[in-house]
């Protein structure tokens, strides 16, 4: 398969992915929503020395996909691109904080060294935490919910828009590329002598199909606000996973559950 | 009853497409849109869609097609698309077909049974649940066609529904068009499905009217037709 054709089925995987079956699958879009929002922003809020506390968070992006049934690896590599550009977020922190904080026998170990592995795995963890949201609930039922917290339609529509607008702009890369591919045979990538020709015409063909879709959307009753599939009330199961999982995160930001252990273990006081 | 008064329409200034057009189709005929590659067919179906800016005047039930009025008329029109890559914009078949009947307001138990209704009409029932991109060309033109039926639109607008079909699914999309009793208006070159869903033709030639009348009259004229860079039906023609 083609590069181009290949990142297209990827992005339709993730459709795929949601149709799945699972305890995660099934918990109520609204529930989960919220959940992963709390979680980014608990995540988000620790202090950036605070690498046993954090290390905490990871309980649940863990368990979370062992229950949906969606291997830690397919997100990994789904995210790869991603991934390098989140970890590269903190990379000079050690350069200019330079305090040791610890020692590791004779090794010092500086505040920017810590503070830059935990930005990175706060980085990590929130895209793992929004992964298991994305690939476990489908594109309509996440705006539904996101329509539930009366989050405008506006916004709530362009996410959508956006979401289906990049499968057509790459389903035309991939006829265009293919087309070009056919007539020059032997050739590696696309020459640069066509790139400004090519991308013209990609704006231009996306363009005139994303108009025509809308067209074809307004023709079919559309007015600005899509009928997203209902969302079924919430059960009891939707509200104990989101009350345990949000007291499970609160209780991990305010208690740093390691360090608990550790000194129990070590049998020293708090 | 649609009506066209000296309707013209340019793209470009100076790049007239529709030239004076003027002719009426009464509720409950089927109308044969027939022409060249670039007569301006489609054109000339997305001007009475409000789709494009035209001179002159439409009017679809006395109602001019304007700004004003363009939702109460797209109400009652129905358009299959000439490709229906552009036509199909949800995941799955089921829930494109379902689209149209959700935001016309009806309840979604309703809206499932009407699409329920409409894919086995056309014969779609195994594509329930397919995504979209994943379906063969012919069976997105069906799946486009069903996204439509499913609007229950007064007036049918189809824009060569039988191209990429296969003979069998053909037949379907005829016998499904000769059963409804609505206003249909169809764009084709196979001039055999035109003969065997319409009762009158109108002639397009690069913008202009170039005949209009009934149908079996128009296209048993060879001269006429050939004169217009088209060809006697094949039911009509002698070479087999
Ligand atoms: N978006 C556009 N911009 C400029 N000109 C256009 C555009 N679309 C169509 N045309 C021109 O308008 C004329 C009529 O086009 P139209 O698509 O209506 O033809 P048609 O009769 O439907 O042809 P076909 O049988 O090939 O579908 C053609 O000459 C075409 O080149
Ligand atoms: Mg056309």
């Amino acid at each position: 398969m083609d590069r181009i054709d290949h990142a297209a089925s990827e992005l339709r995987e993730m459709d795929d992915l949601a149709a799945l079956s699972s305890p995660i699958h099934s918990l109520h879009p609204l529930a989960k929503l919220i959940v992963t929002i709390l979680y980014i922003f608990l995540t988000v809020s620790f202090n950036k020395y605070d690498l046993s506390g954090l290390i905490v968070m990871l309980l649940y992006p863990v368990i979370a996909f062992s229950v949906s049934g969606i291997p830690i690896r397919t997100c990994f590599y789904k995210l790869r691109i991603v991934l390098p550009l989140v970890c590269a977020v903190g990379l000079f922190n050690p350069f200019f904080d330079r305090v040791p904080l610890l020692y590791i026998g004779n090794i010092s170990v500086s505040c920017g060294v810590i503070s830059m592995i935990t930005l990175m795995l706060k980085g990590v963890f929130c895209l793992m935490a929004s992964f298991i949201l994305v690939a476990t609930t489908t594109m309509d039922a996440i705006c539904a919910a996101l329509r539930k917290i009366h989050i405008p339609n506006m916004i709530v529509t362009l996410l959508l828009l956006t979401y289906r607008y990049i499968s057509v702009m790459i389903d035309e890369v991939s006829i265009m590329t293919t087309a070009y591919k056919l007539r020059a045979p032997g050739q590696k990538g696309i020459h640069y002598s066509a790139w400004g020709s090519f991308l013209g015409q990609l704006l231009l063909r996306s363009m005139d199909r994303a108009e025509e879709l809308y067209s074809s959307m307004q023709l079919r009753g559309f007015c600005g606000e899509f009928q997203y599939a209902d969302v079924p009330p919430a059960k009891l199961i939707d509200y104990l996973y989101a009350v345990f999982a949000v007291g499970a995160f609160f209780l991990c930001r305010m208690v740093n559950i390691a360090s608990f252990f550790g000194s129990i273990a070590l049998g020293g006081s708090l | 009853m649609i009506r066209f008064e000296h309707v013209s329409c340019e793209y470009e200034k100076g790049q007239t497409v529709l030239n004076d057009l003027s002719f009426e189709i009464q509720n409950s005929d089927s109308v044969g849109l027939i022409g060249a590659n670039g007569a301006g067919k489609s054109t000339l179906m997305k001007v009475l869609l409000g789709l494009l800016p035209y001179q002159g005047l439409i009017t679809v039930d006395d109602l001019e097609v304007n700004k004003q009025n363009i939702k109460e008329i797209r109400r009652k029109l129905g358009f299959v698309l000439q490709n229906s890559d552009n036509q199909m914009f949800m995941p799955t078949v089921y829930e494109d077909v379902m689209f149209a009947p959700l935001n016309y307001g009806m309840s979604r138990e309703k809206a499932e049974k009407r699409t329920d209704a409409v894919l086995a009409q056309l014969g779609l029932s195994d594509l329930k649940h397919r995504h979209n991109h994943k379906i063969s060309g012919g069976e997105k033109r069906m799946a486009a066609i069903a996204t439509v039926l499913a609007m229950e639109p007064d007036v049918l607008l189809m824009d060569e529904p039988t191209s990429a079909l296969d003979p069998y699914n053909r037949r379907i999309v005829i016998n499904t068009i000769n059963a409804l009793p609505n206003t249909k208006i169809i764009t084709s070159h196979d001039l055999d499905m035109i003969l065997d869903t319409c009762q009158k033709v109108i002639l397009l030639s690069e913008g202009r009217i170039a005949a209009q009348g009934n149908a079996k009259e128009i296209l048993i004229n060879r001269e006429l037709l050939e004169a217009n860079r088209m060809e006697l039906p094949l039911c009509f023609s002698q070479k087999y």
